[in-house]
């Protein structure tokens, strides 16, 4: 896993429409599988406790998660805001495209949000990859683990 | 965004610091989803439940109290997760009625209805066609748009709070009469009965679209649903796929016709479902060993004809003594229960009635470490959806065979 930006040019840069909470880097942890912290996470403990979910066991801080798509009900909106508030709650999030409410609990939790990249982020981004989310810019750098 | 004079002027705080606060909150997510301007809304439905608020989301509410916050529009609050009188009967730990009090007394200086139920369009806020709402619970969202021909999106409690403060919504998503339009034909071909088959075909249809922003036009000539079941489709549907509406053709009202719920274009994709399917989701669920721990009847909250179905089959029995079985209602429901006696015939089995709760946000993963809770059968569909990253293995079964798991502690397939 590459643990901070690279001295060289990103490998692939996302782009899209502008998303929401200010600028972020770090490693990322990619899913092929939806997101909701109601149904996956254990808040407490900052890991992914779904056992059919294919980040089970993982912990998700101080990680930029990537999903194809946002899961399930709204409780997740307070839920980023409660974690952020314990320092227990991932970096950033990406999706292949969202629904509301991990805009509207993002905006509260003032966390980076972004979502319908080209390429697809899920794609295009491996778990151990260093990225740099820029939501005013709909610009997210990528660094691949696998090129060094 | 384009702003109306009224929202100009809550922006420059002459409205408060709280209104202020929440317009511009919604600023941010309606230029995140390109919203051109605001629309007005005529209610809000708030989840506030102290599961997901916990002291962070408490505290936030207060300091939207302090700063003026007053609701400008009916706002009704969604199922939580404390039955006061009831909590230490289940053994809840104490923090979470002191939690739920403080959440509860922020919202009612605020000036909200405390009806803390899922079912608010069974009770006390029928939608309206062609209306625009702020609900979120996404039953209450998948039913408004759905069955009521209602406006909404999925507006999360802070969304919700922040609608009730403005009595306005950015405008997008099922707002626009072009995002109402079903894009998946699913062809049922199967007659459903009970609340937990047609909670299954939800969970199917919902797994397969899994995303907000596609709606499925249903259609089959044996799709009769009564209301409980078509509440339990789209609670089961919503929490599978994030789905926020569905059309069923002949059943709800933008759907009279195939060709209404379609708007004349030919759907994007196609799926057929059968009676062979229902059952192959029962089946899904294994139970890790025969014995129930927990039976609980719940997402969404019983109306008063699912308790006096209930109160039928438990009639002179006596439940299990090693399994804990809940139900869980709105306080409406639950008064004329009593009233109608269904709750004695209940109780007296050794059942437990909660009102104002839903199961999945009344801390359940405590509730598994303090007692032990491991395998909880249901016929919810949502709740089996939910409950397994709180640590337990859920077996979703029909109505019929979740009562015998009550009564014989064993879950008998």
């Amino acid at each position: 896993m590459v643990s901070t930006t690279p001295e060289r040019p990103p490998d692939t840069v996302l782009s899209g429409p502008a998303g929401v909470g200010p600028p972020v880097s770090g490693p990322a942890l990619v899913s092929q599988h939806g997101f909701s912290a109601r149904y996956d996470l254990d808040r407490e403990n900052g890991l992914f406790s779904r056992q059919a979910h294919d980040l089970h066991g993982q912990s998700f801080l101080h990680r930029i998660l990537v999903f194809p798509t946002a899961k399930g009900g709204i409780a997740t909106s307070w839920m980023l805001h409660e974690m952020t508030s314990r320092d227990k709650a991932p970096l950033g999030l990406v999706f292949g495209a969202t629904n509301p409410v991990m805009v509207q609990g993002a905006v509260l939790a003032e966390m980076p949000l972004m979502h319908r990249l080209d390429p697809p982020p899920h794609r295009a981004i491996e778990t151990g990859d260093w990225l740099e989310m820029d939501p005013a810019a709909g610009a997210i750098k990528v660094w691949h683990a696998s090129i060094t | 965004m384009k702003l109306a004079p009224e929202e100009e002027s809550m922006l420059d705080g002459r409205d408060g610091a709280a209104a202020r606060t929440a317009l511009e909150f919604q600023l941010s997510v309606g230029e995140f989803f390109k919203a051109e301007d605001f629309v007005p809304i005529r209610s809000a439905h708030l989840a506030s439940d102290p599961e997901s608020l916990r002291d962070a989301g408490a505290a936030y509410l207060e300091e939207m109290v302090s700063k003026g916050a007053r609701f400008r529009i009916p706002t009704t609050t969604n199922a939580g997760t404390v039955d006061f009188a009831k909590s230490e009967l289940i053994g809840q730990r104490d923090i979470w009625p002191r939690r739920a009090r403080r959440i509860l007394d922020s919202l009612d200086a605020m000036g909200a209805h405390l009806c803390n139920t899922c079912v608010n369009y069974q009770t006390i806020d029928q939608p309206l066609f062609g209306e625009h709402l702020a609900w979120g619970d996404t039953g209450t969202v998948i039913w408004a748009n759905s069955v009521g021909g209602a406006r909404s999106n999925f507006e999360a409690g802070p969304a919700a709070l922040a609608a009730g403060l403005t009595g306005r919504v950015p405008r997008y998503g099922y707002h626009l009469p072009q995002q109402r339009l079903a894009t998946v034909r699913v062809q049922v071909d199967a007659e459903l009965h009970g609340r937990a088959e047609w909670g299954a075909l939800g969970c199917l249809i919902g797994r397969e679209l899994n995303d907000y922003w596609t709606v499925p036009g249903i259609v089959g000539e044996n799709l009769r649903p009564s209301p409980d079941e078509l509440k339990s489709f789209g609670a089961s549907l919503a929490s599978y796929g994030s789905v926020a509406m569905f059309h069923m053709v002949g059943v709800t009202p933008e759907a009279r016709t195939e060709a209404e719920a379609f708007g004349g274009v030919e759907p994007a994709r196609r799926i057929a479902l059968s009676s062979d399917e229902i059952d192959i989701v029962y089946r899904e669920f294994v139970p890790e060993n025969g014995h129930a721990d927990l039976v609980v009847f719940t997402a969404p909250q019983l109306s008063i004809m699912e308790i006096r179905e209930l109160a039928g089959m438990f009639a002179g029995k006596t439940l299990h003594p090693d399994t804990r079985t809940l139900i869980t209602t709105s306080s409406i429901a639950a008064a004329e229960s009593r009233r109608l006696g269904y709750s004695d015939t209940l109780e007296t089995t050794g059942l437990i009635i909660l009102e104002g709760v839903c199961f999945y946000v009344m801390a359940p993963h405590e509730l598994a470490e303090d007692f032990g809770y491991r395998t909880l059968v249901t016929d919810s569909a949502k709740l089996a959806n939910i409950i397994p990253g709180y640590g337990y293995n859920p077996v979703f079964r029909p109505t019929r065979v979740c009562v015998e798991a009550a009564l014989t502690g064993q879950i008998p397939w």
